[in-house]
């Protein structure tokens, strides 16, 4: 089934897309690896850049302009977040911000829309927290435990969610949650609804937020609700249908992630050749030797690659086209590409790589979380295998 | 008042320029073009002058090929209001520019043209001081800030001492030197509004501009690469060697 809508002007030309390009690799200018490095180290909310991404008007990329954004399709969204990488900044702080609404844009109400979506683009109320993964339930997303029971003009939500990135840096949350138990389901993928979470309101009143400390500077968490009421208003589409509506909005992250992955890649090319070209062993320059260059020159090739996946997935989402499979073979692609590189420019560097001031180490850690989120490589494949090719299903 | 802002479309700032084989220049052929940066300060300063409600219409214009649409909606992106594009694919000089300029001016009657000091590509610094002298008109080169006021306009300029202050009338020319300001990012409403604003495309001939070169240039080299410098064990030896072999002492 096709639920892909193209956006409403999607005619973006390639000197808009350079243009915003530009401009992206301009702001990005102002936070440069001292920036980031510093965030790391604290592990702090890098709330200066996603200012700066907000007032500029980036993370409304994808929201129509009847609500305030600029209306662009997924090529416009993917080539912001692969320049912020590809500058060495990372743009998982935010880049959320820019496709939960999808959820809201393609199943809400026109009501539901004229109340969020306006001040979601105009960047006064953070949607980027997303309440899918739970302890026990991860991928196998149809067992979450979740619930939502309907009393009067509420639902009370029951449970605990886990990986929920930027809940503290968020306003509101999308929230998959069971609302007809699993054996009284009229069909497998029924039974689960999306609710809209003030969590503004929430929290302290059957919300709890609590920090995972992980490899990265990521701002993620576990969140438990204790009977959270949800106003029924805030119920996203039809009840019982939310795991259809959250599917689509999954193949747009996959590919948004994925070009952020091209922009690391292109980073850690871009320092490898730099680094090899300036430092010298021996009396010469140690991109000098094949043994160095090669390895470059391979990650660049499945960079170039990849990035061709991740441009036609993109293109084929503008045009209304169904996504499944250019969306997960762009991001397993481009999630290898970008670990390639690392990899290559982190040997480059020799110890020198090691240390953080040279950004190597901090990218390095940071694109390794691409292999495994938003949905690790061994899904993707048995993905392919089974619903592309035809081969049974292995799990 | 009206503002003109000339800018043109050079090699990016970031990009390694490298001469073509044949010697005949450099390469251009699929290489990354972009806004001149002095230019960018010009627009920059024009776009400010807009926002403090001094000055009411801004105009981009910029002399050349086709592509430089794109460089114009640069500056539109950037806050100009609508572009003209003097479309030619002559290699164009100086002169043939500030000619082209002047005769635009003849019909847009501005108050005040701003633009950058010099482009990072030939770095002739001579466009404006040629188009001041073109229309009889007073100029203001290598500024680091600009005031508007009733009788003028009142400028700061670098030069080798330290900083003049001058007040000079307008109309006027005024060239941007690196330190007036920072030019600021298009944001991507203003990315897509640029699409909008107009672009008029005029050739030389419709402006009775001759713009043949006057110039021939024989041949373009890299610099020489440079050689390895010596350690001296004292004070002594480099005397010595300034005086006896650079003999520049």
């Amino acid at each position: 089934m096709n639920l892909m809508q193209a956006p409403a002007a999607a005619g973006e030309s390639d000197a808009d897309l350079q243009a915003i390009r530009d401009s992206v690799r301009a702001l990005c200018a102002d936070f440069p690896g001292e920036y980031w490095r510093e965030k790391d180290r604290e592990r702090a909310y890098p709330t200066e850049f996603v200012q700066a991404l907000t007032e500029a008007g980036f993370l409304a990329v994808l929201i129509p302009e009847e609500y305030g954004g600029s209306g662009l399709g997924l090529r416009a969204a993917a080539a912001i977040l692969e320049e912020i990488h590809k500058s060495g900044g990372n743009g998982a702080a935010c880049h959320a911000q820019m496709y939960i609404m999808g959820t809201i844009l393609r199943h809400g109400s026109e009501a539901q829309k004229q109340k969020w979506l306006p001040p979601i683009a105009r960047g006064e109320l953070r949607l980027q927290a997303f309440g899918v993964s739970e302890p026990t339930s991860g991928t196998d997303t149809l067992s979450l435990r979740t619930t939502a029971v309907r009393q009067g003009d509420r639902y009370i939500v029951n449970g605990q969610k886990v990986w929920t990135s930027r809940a503290e840096h968020s306003d509101l949350m999308l929230l998959l949650a069971r609302t007809t138990p699993k054996d009284q389901a009229k069909k497998r993928v029924e039974g689960l609804s999306v609710f809209l979470v003030d969590m503004r309101t929430a929290l302290g009143k059957g919300l709890t937020i609590r920090p995972i400390h992980t490899m990265i500077n990521h701002s993620t968490t576990e969140v438990f609700f204790d009977e959270l009421e949800v106003p029924a208003e805030n119920l996203i589409g039809e009840l019982d249908q939310g795991f259809r509506y959250i599917l689509d909005g999954m193949n747009a992250e996959r590919v948004l992630i994925a070009a952020e992955c091209i922009g690391d890649a292109r980073w850690f090319i871009d320092k490898a050749v730099a680094y090899a070209g300036e430092r010298k062993v021996f009396g010469r320059q140690i991109g000098q030797n094949q043994g160095v260059q090669f390895p470059i020159a391979r990650a660049y090739a499945a960079t170039e690659a990849a990035d061709l996946m991740v441009q036609k997935a993109a293109a084929l989402f503008d045009a209304g086209h169904s996504i499944g499979e250019s969306a997960n073979m762009a991001k397993l692609l481009a999630s290898e590409a970008a670990w390639q590189a690392a990899d290559t420019c982190l040997q480059t560097h020799g110890g020198y790589g090691f240390a953080e001031e040279y950004d190597v180490e901090r990218k390095f850690r940071e694109t390794r979380l691409y292999q495994i989120a938003p949905i690790s490589t061994n899904m993707i494949l048995s993905y392919l295998a089974e619903h592309v090719l035809g081969l049974p299903r292995s799990y | 008042m009206k503002v003109l802002i000339p800018i043109k479309r050079v090699i990016d700032a970031n990009v390694k320029v490298r001469v073509r084989g044949d010697g005949s220049g450099v390469e251009t052929q699929n290489v990354k073009m972009a806004m001149n940066p002095f230019c960018e300060i010009a627009v920059e300063e024009a776009v400010r002058l807009k926002e403090a409600g001094l000055a009411e219409e801004l105009i981009v214009i910029s002399c050349g090929v086709t592509q430089c649409q794109e460089t114009l909606r640069t500056g539109l992106a950037m806050g100009a209001d609508r572009g003209i594009l003097v479309e030619t694919d002559a290699e164009l000089e100086p002169l043939a520019v500030a000619k082209l300029l002047k005769a635009v001016v003849d019909k847009e009657s501005p108050d005040l043209i701003i633009l950058g000091k010099q482009s990072v590509d030939g770095d002739n610094n001579q466009t404006g001081q040629m188009l001041a002298a073109l229309l009889g008109w007073p100029q203001g080169t290598f500024i680091s800030k600009i005031e508007i006021k009733d009788s003028g306009s009142a400028i700061t300029r670098e030069v080798d001492g330290g900083l003049e202050m001058l007040e000079i009338k307008l109309p006027a020319v005024v060239t941007v030197d690196l330190r007036l300001n920072e030019p600021r990012y298009a944001s991507l409403p203003n990315i897509m509004k640029a699409k909008k604003k107009p672009i008029e495309t005029i050739s030389p001939d419709a402006l009775g501009v001759d713009v043949a070169p006057r110039v021939e240039i024989l041949e373009v080299t890299e610099p020489p690469s440079r050689q390895a410098g010596i350690k001296v064990e004292s004070v002594g030896e480099l005397v010595d060697k300034l005086r006896n072999e650079a003999k520049v002492i």
